[in-house]
């Protein structure tokens, strides 16, 4: 038997290239956002005190039965179309057993067997726009456990001294989305991995079936990587990285496991088969427990919910519901607005095409509605801490900021500030500008003279202006603002030096 | 007069509640009383695990009160309002502990109720406690309870059956008139047998599972337990219904099964003998009833045939498959972490792996932990196909037998056991000997279908006195009627020209009776 070899020195990412094509494969968990738990009337949500979202199903009490929340079979069909999957016309859950004790009943009710969608396809855009088919095996209805929190020790539940418990997550409906083996990934694998997981997360979005908020869990990776020789034709023993939860750490993840394997594999070692804990601060992974294919769940039929048939006619009325899938969307909305790849793909990451979509809607230009979105409203979110989205801000406010501009009452300075104050609740932008009297100064008596002013104290500018270096006016502008307080009209100003010094 | 008012049927009792004859308050003091004279002393029936003086005292009150008050909420009172009724410690109950006869739950008060006993309070039925069972209703005989046999009746050292010897022991010695069991693959309808009583296993879904203990999801099914067919009809009724809360519930509206208890008339009712319920294996005595039961039937118009079903040769050994694989399922939750008992290991770390082993090898009893292990090792990965996928196609067959039966029959009959009651501890090692008691009811469970059984007179086993043989009457899946008008049919046959059995059971030695509610 050869040696496993588990400490020898990942190779770098070009030579583990190099000599070995990567296989990838994703096990991602949506959290459904569904009023109540999969199998029970409680609460489905987060944050509450721990253990008050709960019902004698969801803990597993003594008599207790489940029965199927419908509108997360409605989820998990709508999900499936959306991944272009085939949906069984009648799937069963199973259940999946092993004792753990944020399982309430010992057993996770799971689909095995008969999942409700399977054999479809997900196409997902790169960087540079290319697009990635990944296969879809399946994708099935199941329960999320509860939550543990270890008290001392590492934090895990090996050395902790007690754990604490909470059922609130237990019976959470998921959908768990399994891939194909996604094979020709070759040096973009990790890059593949990041645009995978942000696609489902695009689409549950989309599709309004899930918080999508993988910060909280909502969505889950375990990324499973294996690599195979340059020329060989079979799968390498495959690792599976256990709760890589952002896009980041996924594309790092997949870097480091294939780097850790080809080592492996360079020095003459055999991977073991096993889940891999993923260590953020380090960007690497360590080794879980081992797994095997012979892992013993001892599934079988639930016999306490009966077989869920759903019909033709519906499964084609949830078709369309179906929203434009958003990788479609994104290059319409691209096109349509006519930003730079390097603006649509900020806007994208910023998560605030829905927003600048609805402000062009609302009668903004895109430019405007970028501008403001990706300006101002972002630096003040940031400022304050929150999310864009959080502000409230409301397209019809920001097409007001940007009609008094237009209009020359206001300058992009005093916008700014006027948006502030209106989030500070004092009223809509023209009132603002009413009450603080902030419109621009633009009559030509003060501003003339304001600016006279300006030419007397900067005579070596003036200079310069009339010996036609136009772009000297700048240098008099600051000085008109500041007598203003920034009320000063600034191409106002620059008729004005303009006229004075008789250049055009 | 409180003597004899606990021998009244559940329907006598109703009558003559509504009739202002009696008060609930008297009824459940009589029963309360009963159930002090022979449930310990030296009778020591120990039918019930736990009594609810009080709180069946109150419902009584609050019964005879509305009935006082009259108008429209006495006018809405439920026919059996103010009867007393005593449920199997499986159904789950708040206020009273719920123990499952296991030493797992010692302590357990349910927060929620089961199904079956919200339709009991709000229907008014006094509920006098939880009665005794097989571990989890795990056995034939009543034995395997963590907190003591119970007795039979008719011969304090027999068993009363099982798992609900505790219900039907108690419906037999007028400690209740009518009581809740639970039956995987015969543990109302065996008891019933031993016992000279009543019980019905429904249609699978006729009745919500939510709230009992589950040990075979698939089988289980919660019925009813009297000492006529009337009784347990109305009981049916009552319990009957569409859940919400069990997804295997039917939808269906309940039919009227009082009413079909009472027809008697068998003319033209085509009755199968199943060829394979009979013979070998079953004692002399139950096959002579057996037979005039038949006898009795035939004269008075019913059309015996005989029916095959040769796939019940093989339904023991997939029961024993089914039902233990799902039972390791359910009962793993019980792992000292939640609820219940909870055992630490004596020496060595504490893990949580180590709590839950300490847990259940302390909380379990043998009989638990053999099926817990059988059904772990059918659900094994390599040995799914061969014991609990093969399982459940013997089950399919037998259905299609039934199926097949029912083409040719509109009722099918057997005796209900092979045997009278046997001796306590006579079978206690010998689990395959138990299991084969069950042999001629597991098939309705497997199949889904409904089953009564009904006294059929007495027969000995040559070893004492004359003890209660039981009648079985098994009908297509929702056709629960078909059951409720034979055996109320071949009661009244059998007791034409005599008392009805349960009405012939041994006077127990009494304990000086206490004055119950204290």
């Amino acid at each position: 038997m050869t040696e496993t070899l588990p400490d020898a020195a990942p190779l770098s990412f070009e030579d583990a290239l190099e000599q070995f094509d990567p296989v990838l494969g994703f096990e991602v968990h949506v959290e459904l956002n569904t009023a109540t738990k999969m199998f029970s009337a409680a609460p489905n949500a987060f944050g509450d005190e721990p253990n008050t979202n709960v019902s004698p199903v969801c803990l597993g009490l003594p008599g207790a039965l489940p029965v199927v929340n419908e509108k997360a079979v409605e989820s998990a069909i709508r999900l499936g179309l959306a991944l272009n999957c085939d949906i069984a016309e009648s799937c069963r859950f199973a259940r999946k057993q092993y004792f753990y004790p944020d399982t309430p009943k010992n057993w996770q009710t799971s689909q095995y067997d008969e999942p409700i969608a399977h054999d479809g396809w997900l196409d997902v855009e790169l960087d540079d726009g290319e697009i990635f088919r990944v296969e879809i095996e399946r994708a099935h209805m199941e329960e999320d456990a509860g939550k543990l929190t270890h008290q001392g020790g590492s934090g895990r539940i090996q050395g902790a001294d007690s754990s604490l418990v909470d059922y609130n997550r237990a019976g959470v409906p998921l959908i768990e989305i399994v891939t194909k083996p996604i094979v020709g990934a070759g040096s973009r694998a990790p890059e593949i991995a990041r645009a995978y997981v942000s696609a489902i997360r695009d689409v549950v979005k989309a599709l309004d079936i899930s918080d999508a908020r993988m910060e909280r869990g909502n969505v889950r990776c375990d990324a499973n990587v294996s690599l195979m020789p340059k020329d060989g034709d079979a799968f390498g023993t495959r690792s599976e990285t256990k709760n890589v939860n952002s896009m980041r750490a996924v594309e790092h993840a997949v870097t480091f496991e294939i780097r850790r394997h080809a080592g492996v594999l360079a020095a003459g070692g055999s991977i073991v088969q096993e889940t891999r804990h993923w260590k953020e601060e380090t960007r690497t992974t360590s080794s879980g427990r081992p797994k095997s294919d012979a892992d013993d769940y001892r599934y079988f039929p639930e016999p306490d919910l009966v077989p869920i048939v759903s019909s033709p006619a519906w499964i084609e009325q949830l078709r369309t519901t179906l929203p434009e899938p958003p990788a479609e969307r994104r290059r319409r909305l691209r096109e349509s607005w006519g930003y730079s790849d390097a603006e649509f793909r900020d806007v994208v990451a910023a998560g605030l095409l829905d927003e600048i979509e609805e402000t062009v809607g609302s009668g903004a230009s895109p430019a405007t509605a970028r501008k403001w979105w990706m300006g101002e409203i972002s630096r003040l979110a940031n400022a304050r801490d929150v999310e864009p989205t959080a502000l409230g801000v409301q397209s019809a406010t920001i097409i007001e900021l940007a009609g008094l501009i237009d209009e020359g009452k206001i300058n992009d300075k005093i916008a700014r500030q006027v948006l502030e104050f209106h989030l500070d609740g004092e009223g809509s932008p023209a009132e603002i500008v009413s009450a603080r009297g902030l419109e621009v100064v633009s009559d030509d008596g003060a501003l003339t003279a304001a600016v006279e002013k300006a030419m007397a104290e900067n005579p070596d500018v003036v200079e310069k202006v009339a010996a036609g270096k136009l772009k000297a006016i700048g240098a008099l502008i600051g000085p008109v603002m500041k007598e203003t307080q920034g009320q000063a009209d600034a191409g106002k100003v620059r008729e004005i030096v303009m006229e004075k010094l008789g250049v055009s | 007069m409180t003597a004899e008012i606990t021998r009244l049927t559940a329907a006598q009792m109703a009558a003559k509640l509504a009739a202002g004859e009696i008060t609930s308050v008297e009824l459940v003091r009589a029963h309360l009383d009963r159930i002090d004279a022979v449930d310990g002393g030296e009778a020591g029936l120990n039918a019930f695990i736990h009594v609810s003086r009080d709180e069946a005292l109150a419902t009584a009150e609050e019964v005879d009160a509305v009935r006082a008050a009259g108008g429209a909420e006495a006018e809405a009172l439920h026919p059996l309002a103010g009867v007393p009724i005593a449920v199997k410690d499986l159904i789950v109950t708040v206020g009273q502990p719920t123990t499952a006869g296991s030493r797992m739950l010692e302590d357990w008060v349910s927060p929620y109720d089961a199904t079956v006993v919200e339709r009991i309070r709000a229907a008014k039925l006094p509920i006098l406690g939880k009665t005794n069972l097989d571990e989890f209703a795990m056995g034939s005989s009543t034995e395997h309870s963590a907190y003591g046999v119970t007795r039979n009746p008719w011969d304090t050292d027999r068993i009363p059956g099982g798992s609900g010897g505790g219900s039907a022991a108690a419906v037999a010695a007028f400690e209740a008139p009518l009581a809740l069991g639970t039956d995987t693959g015969g543990s109302i309808r065996q008891p019933g047998a031993v016992t000279g009583t009543v019980g019905t296993k429904p249609t699978y879904g006729s009745v919500s599972r939510y709230g009992a203990i589950a040990m075979a999801s698939s089988l289980d099914q919660i019925g009813p337990v009297a000492r006529t067919t009337e009784d347990a009809a109305l009981l049916h009724e009552l319990i009957a219904g569409h859940d919400p809360k069990d997804s295997t519930s039917l939808p269906d509206e309940v039919p009227a099964f009082g009413a079909a208890a009472r027809t008697t008339d068998v003319s033209g009712l085509r009755i199968g003998v199943i060829k394979q319920l009979q013979g070998e294996g079953y004692q002399e005595g139950v096959l002579a009833r057996f037979q005039e039961s038949l006898d009795a039937l035939r004269a008075a118009g019913a059309e015996i045939v005989e029916v095959d079903c040769p796939s019940f040769e093989h339904a023991l050994s997939a029961y024993y498959l089914i039902m233990p694989s799902e039972a390791s399922s359910n009962l793993a939750r019980f792992d000292g972490v939640r609820y219940g008992t909870r055992v630490e290991p004596e020496d060595g770390p504490l893990t949580i792996e180590r709590v839950m082993g300490a847990t259940r090898a302390a909380g379990f009893g043998d009989e638990v932990k053999r099926r817990i292990i059988l059904g772990t090792y059918a659900l094994s990965a390599g040995y799914y196909d061969a014991y609990y996928g093969s399982a459940q196609k013997v089950r399919t067959l037998i259905q299609r037998d039934f199926a097949a039966a029912f083409e040719q029959a509109d009722v099918l009959i057997s005796p209900t056991a092979p045997t009278v009651a046997f001796p306590l501890g006579e079978k206690l090692d010998d689990p395959l000997a138990m299991y084969l008691n069950d042999v001629a009811t597991i098939p309705a469970n497997l199949a889904g279908i409904p089953g009564i059984s009904v006294p059929g007179g007495l027969a000995s086993d040559g070893d004492g006195a004359a003890l209660p043989v039981g009648i079985q009457f098994l009908a297509p899946a929702r056709e629960d009627a078909r059951v409720y008008r034979a055996a109320g049919a071949l009661e009244a046959l059998l007791s034409a020209d005599a008392e009805p059995l349960w009405a012939r059971a041994p006077e127990l030695p009494t304990a000086a009776a206490q004055t119950a509610g204290e």
